[in-house]
């Protein structure tokens, strides 16, 4: 009874903030931008960009499991690291979110440019500037740059509540190291590898800023697009009826990864 | 007893949120703390930076009214944030075509011209405009052309003259755009050979597929960040209005300017007062000290732009009152066209076609539909078989 009076406020918050925001959203992207009439055109002017929603569920997919790769090693040594080692790593990881992702986004476009840090050092080398900006792989490297913490995080949390014993009962029953890890310790890990796979792969199917700074002139990301049918050419209609689309892309991704790891404790996550 | 305390509680807070904001805006307003809200183009004001002057403080000395200055990159955003509200201005500094839209759309208020006698400095050759014929609702801010700024360094002087500079794919990767739908498409229509205020959706439709074809070229699409990305040879190529070629010109001075033989846009950017605007007064107080003719003279001057006043030319260092890229011959301004309002399906047309050309090329190869769809028909089998092993 008490718990449920004491969610009233957040239960309040969700239906102004989130809710209602959502039906608004559908309400747009089924009318039309001049005379506010009911429509259908928002949702199939969407065809011509089917290519960029691939695209973008594509370069995300790939920074989520770049992130996954890089990050779980990352996870495994610190969940194992003594105590206070294991809080300073953690500050480590934790400190580059405390400065704004549009700041360290600029950082890396000073570092790659033709006239960047990088580039300035190989031409002293004798070395032609390099391509490495407005390209692909710099998408990507900027949304693992970016994301990499929150792939991380989940899945320290799993593993350092990972109880040793089990490790040591593997060993005991005469598993040799690959399979304790194949057999205890990553069917143990999955809801933190499917919570950090979500927690990337969100926020990096619809970035706008990192492919605009990083990425070429043919590298339009959806969030790019949405963002200028707010910004700059006054279609609300059709932004929302993009964010509604990608929006039921994300809960699809993110129900097939729920299923998959649906064996190991029905991972949910927010 | 304690049950109930919660709830209560609860509703309190809620209650609170509620009223507060209700409070804060029945608070009587104190004359002595007026603050306009002013919207203008960024870069486009003299801040006080290089001892320049710094016009806003300069005006709350003057007057004690505050300033709040805010700024925007394109035209069209400045519209869109003045469509959806959110935040009312009392000053806002457009170009000519878009105050034409905004007065079509009757979202100015017509100013009160007893407020603005500095008006009467204004040159007549900035009265009586295409986009304000009556003198109701706009103060000519400055005037000003769209060019082609270059770096001789890197950039062959033969190449130059045309817009054609902007197609050549000797410079590819090193060539910027204009980050917004007007300037862009202007710049095609005029190497068509088309005009600027063409509404006919065959031409409009040619002018995309020029931009598309440009677009495997362009370095990336913007606006202020042209200034770094010139000033430090990161781009050789740049159309640019020609007041802003100055201010890099100070930084680098390997980079070049001209008019192409084309054409080009002549553009008159105009102080405006929104429907909105809680303090038009103060607004128009703020409006005549900036034609104040001495406060002009140094704000253009730090600005590069041309000033509307004759009157302010005097104050003005002689050696910017006789550039050429500033104040252009009689002979170049005749090859100036300005922009006048599209009708409303050319203008969405406009905005439809110029995401066509931003997005183009964002296809991706069969390679990677084949992985996409692999990894899917895994993540499937996986799933299935899990199933499978699980029934058994």
């Amino acid at each position: 009874m008490r718990n449920r009076f004491l969610a009233t406020p957040y239960l309040i918050w969700m239906i102004l903030f989130v809710l209602v925001p959502l039906a608004v959203v559908v309400y747009f992207a089924f009318t039309d931008v001049n005379s506010g009439a009911l429509t259908l055109h928002n949702i199939a002017r969407m065809g011509n960009y089917l290519s960029i929603f691939i695209k973008s569920i594509w370069l995300a997919l790939v920074s989520a499991v770049i992130c996954l790769v890089v990050g779980y090693p990352v996870a495994y040594f610190i969940a194992k690291a003594p105590a206070g080692l294991q809080r300073f790593l953690l500050m480590l990881i934790i400190l580059p979110m405390c400065i704004s992702f549009l700041l360290r986004t600029m950082a890396w476009v000073s570092l790659l440019e033709d006239t960047g840090v990088i580039n300035n050092f190989l031409g002293m080398l004798g070395i032609g500037p390099l391509p490495l900006i407005r390209n692909n792989a710099a998408i990507v490297l900027g949304m693992v740059y970016n994301y990499l913490p929150y792939m991380i995080l989940p899945l320290y949390t799993v593993l350092e509540k990972m109880d040793p014993r089990l490790i040591e009962a593997a060993q005991d029953l005469g598993c040799d190291d690959m399979q304790v890890f194949t057999k205890v310790t990553l069917p143990m890990s999955a809801p933190g590898i499917v919570s950090g796979i979500t927690m990337v792969f969100v926020p990096a199917v619809s970035t706008f800023y990192i492919s605009k700074k990083l990425g070429g002139t043919d590298a339009a990301l959806i969030g790019d697009v949405i963002e200028s049918q707010f910004k700059a050419a006054y279609n609300p209609n059709f932004g929302a009826a993009l964010s509604l689309v990608l929006m039921i892309l994300i809960f699809i991704c993110i129900g097939l990864t729920n299923r998959v790891s649906g064996d190991e404790k029905g991972a949910m996550l927010v | 007893m304690k049950k109930r305390v919660l709830p209560l509680f609860s509703a309190v807070l809620l209650l609170a949120l509620l009223v507060l904001p209700l409070g804060a805006a029945a608070a009587p307003e104190n004359d002595e703390n007026i603050t306009i809200n002013v919207y203008n183009w960024g870069q486009y004001i003299s801040d006080g930076t290089d001892g320049y002057i710094d016009v806003n403080r300069a005006f709350t000395e003057a007057t004690g009214i505050q300033v709040n200055y805010t700024t925007y990159d394109t035209n069209e955003s400045m519209y869109t944030k003045l469509k959806t509200g959110g935040a009312t201005y009392d000053v806002i500094i457009p170009s000519d075509y878009m105050i034409a839209r905004l007065i079509d759309e009757d979202m100015l208020r017509p100013l009160n011209f007893d407020n603005i006698p500095n008006y009467k400095y204004i040159d007549n050759a900035f009265l009586n405009t295409d986009y304000d014929p009556d003198n109701i609702y706009s103060v000519p801010y400055t005037w000003g052309t769209v060019g082609i700024i270059y770096n001789t360094a890197y950039v062959d002087e033969a190449d130059t003259g045309s817009w054609d500079l902007l197609w050549n794919s000797k410079y590819s990767g090193k060539i910027l755009m204009f980050d917004n739908c007007r300037d862009a498409f202007g710049i095609a229509e005029l190497s068509l050979g088309y005009s600027l205020n063409t509404n006919d959706p065959d031409e409009l439709r040619d002018a995309a597929e020029l931009l598309k074809a440009q677009q495997p070229l362009v370095q990336s699409y913007v606006m202020d960040q042209i200034f770094e990305t010139m000033e430090r040879e990161e781009a050789w190529i740049a159309p640019y209005y020609a007041g802003d070629f100055l201010l890099m010109y100070k930084e680098n001075d390997k980079l070049g300017f001209y008019f192409p033989e084309e054409g080009f846009n002549i553009f008159i950017d105009a102080m405006c007062i929104p429907k909105t605007s809680q303090h038009p007064e103060a607004a128009e107080a703020y409006i005549n000290f900036l034609c104040d003719p001495k406060i002009s003279a140094e704000n253009l001057e730090y600005l590069g732009y041309a000033t509307p006043m004759t009157e302010a030319k005097q104050y003005m260092d002689p050696e910017m009152t006789t550039s050429e890229v500033v104040y252009p011959t009689e002979e170049t301004l005749a090859r100036g066209e300005s922009f006048l309002v599209l009708d409303r399906e050319a203008t969405q047309l406009m905005d439809e076609l110029w995401l066509d050309v931003k997005t183009d090329g964002g296809s991706i190869s069969t390679g990677t539909i084949i992985a996409i769809v692999v990894i899917i028909l895994a993540i499937a089998m996986v799933f299935v078989t899990r199933k499978v092993r699980r029934k058994r």
